[in-house]
């Protein structure tokens, strides 16, 4: 428990996948490679979800994902359970704490007391390590927090058990183990993520995800200050650059973190091309901000005609646009 | 985004904790920075938290003026949704939604509304009687 090392991270799932690995003995890995190899970058405008009555949008693939497949990739064998009962899953994690296990834990933040007020919605997929408890207290490590932190055995079961979408059930997992992971291993895991990375982005067959999917925004936000008044447009705009740039997203909606990935993965292989095309990330990432600035104009009040809507829309379908030459470069690349 | 350019913004992370983001570095390389808020969204949050509050004055003046029982005034307060409420309360969708209606409210038993009172953290008493 002592020896526990922490490590803050942009987004948690990333965050829990390199901590518990690295308790494995898999030193090499860190947040953009665990990012890369569990294809985390992805578009979705989910269809028929109203989140306050505006868009449920995520620039990432779908919770639990990132550290699933970066275990397969690295022959990570993982043991889970979720729980009925409260007394049930509080006595296995006190089981294996007590054996100095780390845990990683899906917990609801609405109960999570260490995080400010303004941050704590009913929002059920974030993740945090348990590695000790002292008395009634569990020691916790949340990845995006600096440092590590505590919660009482009461407000554990509260989040373990929060209710509503992706309701955790007291949900809990950690690696149980991992064999040698050679160059190979590592080189076979990225090129599975780079491939599934640009089907999902490219061919996935739904116009509301991949790289059509931020089009099908652009046009909605074309639509929305006529159909729902500046005040509701603006609050949907404010959404988008919620889901984009919160906690989390590393910036950019996670696009800086696939560069790092891109530009990490170029010295692996020792192919320059990817550093290339790490810069079109870079540069995706730089235009979700602009995106970002734009739609901050229109929700403070500033600039609220329908051209500046406009003007949001314009640079969405140039990040699509953008994006799809990354992936199809990308996808041109002989690795290994 | 260049280190540089990282925004060092208030935010309401101040005291609690700083942000890691991907930022270049004057190698241009990627490295981790820490932020301590960007104020565009920043604002995208206050925003949403005055419409959680114009959504919940509006829910007050309803149960006030008869058109809606307490539960939707604490769904509102408490941030949730239907699904939420139904998870936590173990009602269904559809007795929720009458449960809303004052005329149904007022003949739920206390044992019921015993349920909801757990879960909107107050005390029968208040609930009943939509002290707030």
């Amino acid at each position: 428990m002592s020896d526990f090392k922490h490590i803050q991270t942009a987004h948690c799932e990333n965050g829990v996948t390199v901590n518990l690995l690295q308790q494995q003995g898999l030193d090499f890995l860190n947040e953009p490679l665990a990012f890369g190899i569990g294809s985390g970058l992805f578009y979705i405008h989910i269809p028929f979800l109203k989140v306050n009555g505006g868009p449920g949008i995520s620039f990432r693939s779908m919770p639990g994902a990132i550290f699933k497949r970066t275990c397969k990739a690295l022959d990570v064998k993982v043991e889970r359970k979720k729980f009925k009962s409260r007394e049930a899953a509080k006595r296995y994690l006190d089981q294996k704490v007590d054996e100095g296990i780390p845990v990683g834990c899906q917990v609801g933040v609405f109960h999570l007391m260490y995080f400010p007020k303004e941050y704590r919605f009913h929002f059920n997929a974030h993740n945090l390590i348990v590695f000790g408890r002292e008395g009634d207290e569990y020691l916790v490590s949340d990845p995006v927090m600096e440092t590590t932190t505590r919660l009482s055995a009461k407000d554990m079961e509260k989040v373990r058990f929060a209710k509503g979408a992706l309701a955790p059930n007291g949900h809990v997992y950690y690696p149980v183990q991992a064999g040698q992971i050679t160059e190979e291993k590592l080189r076979q895991g990225i090129i599975t993520g780079i491939n599934r990375n640009v089907r999902d982005m490219l061919r996935i067959p739904t116009r509301f995800a991949g790289v059509r999917g931020i089009n099908h925004t652009a046009g909605k936000v074309r639509k929305w200050r006529a159909q729902h008044g500046e005040r509701k447009a603006g609050l949907f705009l404010g959404q988008i650059v919620r889901m984009q740039e919160e906690i989390g997203t590393g910036g950019g909606g996670f696009r800086f973190i696939y560069a790092a990935f891109l530009e990490q993965a170029s010295e692996i292989f020792g192919n320059d091309k990817l550093i290339g095309i790490s810069e079109q990330f870079t540069k995706s990432g730089d235009l979700w901000r602009d995106s970002a600035l734009q739609m901050a104009g229109i929700y403070k009040g500033r600039i609220t005609d329908q051209k500046h809507f406009e003007e949001c829309a314009d640079i969405m379908n140039e990040i699509s646009a953008l994006e799809k030459q990354a992936f199809k470069d990308l996808s041109k690349i002989k690795l290994g | 985004m260049k280190k540089k350019e990282l925004p060092q913004d208030d935010s309401p992370l101040e005291n609690f904790t700083r942000e890691v983001c991907y930022v270049k570095n004057e190698d241009g390389k990627y490295e981790k920075g820490l932020s301590s808020g960007w104020e565009v969204k920043t604002v995208a949050l206050e925003n949403a938290w005055e419409e959680i509050e114009r959504r919940t004055e509006e829910a007050k003046q309803k149960v006030l003026n008869g058109e809606a029982s307490p539960v939707l005034y604490y769904l509102e307060l408490k941030l949730m949704d239907l699904p939420v409420l139904v998870g936590y309360t173990g009602f269904r969708r559809w007795q929720i939604k009458r449960h809303m209606k004052p005329a149904v409210f007022n003949k739920l038993s206390d044992k019921k509304l015993q349920r909801y009172a757990d879960v909107f953290e107050v005390t029968l008493e208040d609930f009943k009687n939509f002290n707030i």
